[in-house]
């Protein structure tokens, strides 16, 4: 009896260790990589400047300053006397305020982008994945199909036909914005649904959708999350390329890439703080995607350095 | 070997047939037709002016025409807003330039991007491996649309060193050849450069630490003819399937350098028919583009295949 005290005793007194799930871990190497915190801090402010910006301006994106609209090129650069923190546009309008409004279009664009591409992309990617065979050889071979097609060039034409619109835009990114990711899903899949618990799950005869969403889906999380926070960026960039050239977002709606857009276009005129202020925004955002991005693979996919 | 080129084939062209039918389905499915002006055209004259365009012949007619036309004669049929100009004219005038300085753009972020990626894994861990790695994750975030007006504040406005856009125009220019193609080969490539540059290091890391290399060290192979008869060929590898989405990029990045550095490529005639809704413009470039992007995988895709024997074709 005093023996088993004694180990009872002897357990008490040595310190429970802990364990650390993947999560923590993940978490834990995710916060020693320098540039993905700041990065992580970066895009925080930027979201809070997208989201709050509008109120600590007297002016909104439409309005025009009458009294400086003359003479932009002189009186409209930035200052805090008339109130227009980063200047006025090339028609007079508060650059701040649009600045404001085109980050909340830009990041908008990026994560419903991303979205679209984790929900479709997963589910197609997962279900190719599992069933396989012949179905899975049509499914792919669709998206080999669709990757073949220069998107850029198609989308453009899908804007003319069908005009201009912040919905045709969605819709073109949709379009394409899935189809890197089942492909990500799909091989992912193949090398998880050997596993025990697959067979397990298929033996007590839970049914085939059920097995996909349940089981497969929640396996493949950590490769989707690193994937979608690099896909936030390029779509964000795809928009921007289309803005910049003139066929993204219509007046006066405004996005980073058609303010870029803007700003460079009257650039000879000395002008710089109409393409300075949203350049800047468009690096240092991009910039702290890809190396939050960066840290998070590293974080949740450490096999990879 | 054969069989899969032809197998290659055979899939690339319905991919091609779709592409046709697809941009001329939508033609047709846009609404009001392309001669739909703001002032109404009087009914005659619309009636033939379709009948000169073909415009007023059975659906399927029209897109057996059109597809006759493409694949037999590589004709893309006259433009709808340019009375004098066929689309296989405009495209003429155009894609020399484009195909000079996607040339360079392709050979300037191959070369330097994998001698960077090369460089820094064999660095590994070093000031020039950080240096290179930061700018690789960076430079992703600068695409052609930006990095062309940066260019052009600082050797143009700036420095003043280089024309601010433009194309030579023969001995008389004063300015030399080399000059106009500098900002847009250096606005393209670089964040291909930099996708490159990060794919060949991650790839050679990865060989440099494969049993086959330690076995070559162990029985003492000089550094010298380890990396260059051993590593660099597995490792360019991977490098390769990265060069067919570089080239359409490349490819799409040229309608940006057109519009913002009037080179004068096809990519400015695309735009001005977005604006101007000249469908058979818009139509033609995108097929050929389409074409042209095709092609292009296919190529890279036997490449790999006869390049990388492990591969299962």
């Amino acid at each position: 009896m005093a023996h088993v005290t004694n180990v009872e005793s002897a357990i008490d007194s040595t310190e429970v260790i802990k364990g650390r799930s993947l999560w923590q871990d993940a978490r834990a190497r995710f916060f020693r990589n320098k540039a993905a915190v700041v990065s992580l801090i970066i895009l925080i402010l930027v979201s809070l400047f997208a989201l709050f910006g509008g109120m600590l301006t007297p002016w909104s994106n439409e309005e025009i300053d009458w009294n400086l609209m003359g003479d932009v090129r002189t009186l409209g650069g930035p200052s805090f006397e008339t109130k227009h923190y980063f200047g006025l546009d090339p028609l007079g309008r508060d650059l701040f305020a649009r600045v404001v409004q085109g980050t909340q279009i830009s990041l908008m664009i990026g994560i419903v982008g991303a979205l679209i591409s984790v929900i479709v992309g997963t589910l197609y990617g997962a279900t190719a994945g599992f069933i396989g065979g012949r179905l899975d050889n049509i499914m792919m071979r669709i998206v080999d199909i669709l990757m073949a097609i220069p998107y850029m060039f198609v989308l453009i034409l899908l804007l003319v036909v069908f005009g201009r619109s912040i919905f045709m835009l969605f819709v073109g990114i949709g379009l394409i914005s899935w189809l890197d990711m089942a492909r990500i899903a799909r091989g992912q899949t193949l090398s998880i649904k050997n596993k025990e618990f697959v067979e397990a799950a298929i033996a007590t005869g839970v049914s085939t959708p059920k097995i996909i969403i349940r089981h497969i889906v929640p396996n493949l999380l950590g490769v989707v999350i690193v994937y979608a926070t690099l896909l936030v960026p390029s779509m964000i960039m795809f928009e921007s390329f289309i803005s910049f050239l003139g066929l993204g977002v219509q007046e006066p709606l405004t996005s980073w890439g058609a303010l870029i857009n803007e700003g460079a276009g009257q650039m000879r005129y000395g002008t710089l703080w109409m393409l300075g202020f949203p350049l800047f925004f468009f690096l240092i955002s991009l910039f702290a995607f890809f190396f939050f991005g960066d840290g998070l693979r590293d974080a949740l996919d450490p096999k990879d350095r | 070997m054969l069989g899969f080129v032809l197998r290659r084939i055979a899939m690339a062209v319905p991919v091609i047939l779709i592409l046709i039918i697809f941009s001329f389905v939508l033609m047709r499915a846009a609404p009001g037709g392309p001669f739909t002006k703001e002032r109404a055209l009087p009914p005659v004259v619309l009636e033939n002016i379709n009948a000169k365009y073909g415009l007023d012949d059975p659906f399927l007619v029209q897109i057996g025409t059109y597809l006759k036309n493409i694949l037999f004669h590589f004709d893309f049929g006259p433009s709808f807003v340019y009375q004098d100009r066929t689309v296989n004219q405009i495209i003429a005038d155009g894609f020399p330039v484009t195909l000079t300085y996607g040339f360079w753009t392709f050979v300037f972020a191959v070369l330097v991007g994998g001698a960077l990626g090369i460089v820094a894994a064999l660095k590994q861990n070093t000031w020039i491996d950080y240096l290179a790695v930061g700018f690789s994750i960076g430079a992703q975030a600068l695409p052609n649309f930006i990095m062309a007006p940066i260019l052009v504040l600082v050797f143009t406005l700036w420095l003043g060193w280089l024309p601010g856009g433009g194309w030579w125009g023969g001995p008389n220019d004063p300015n030399s050849y080399t000059s106009y193609l500098v900002m847009p080969v250096i606005a393209l490539a670089t964040s291909y450069l930099a996708s490159i540059a990060r794919l060949t290091r991650s790839s050679m890391l990865e060989v440099m630490n494969s049993n086959f290399i330690r076995t070559a060290r162990a029985k003492g192979l000089p550094d010298r003819t380890i990396i260059l008869r051993h590593t660099l060929k597995p490792a360019l590898i991977p490098v390769i399937s990265y060069l067919g989405p570089a080239f359409v990029g490349m490819i799409t990045g040229s309608v940006v350098v057109d519009m913002f550095l009037s080179t004068g490529g096809i990519g400015k005639d695309f735009v001005q028919a977005a604006l101007n809704r000249d469908y058979s413009v818009i139509m033609g470039i995108t097929i050929l583009v389409g074409m042209l992007t095709i092609l292009f995988n296919l190529v890279v895709d036997v490449l790999y295949a006869w390049i990388d024997p492990r591969i299962r074709y």
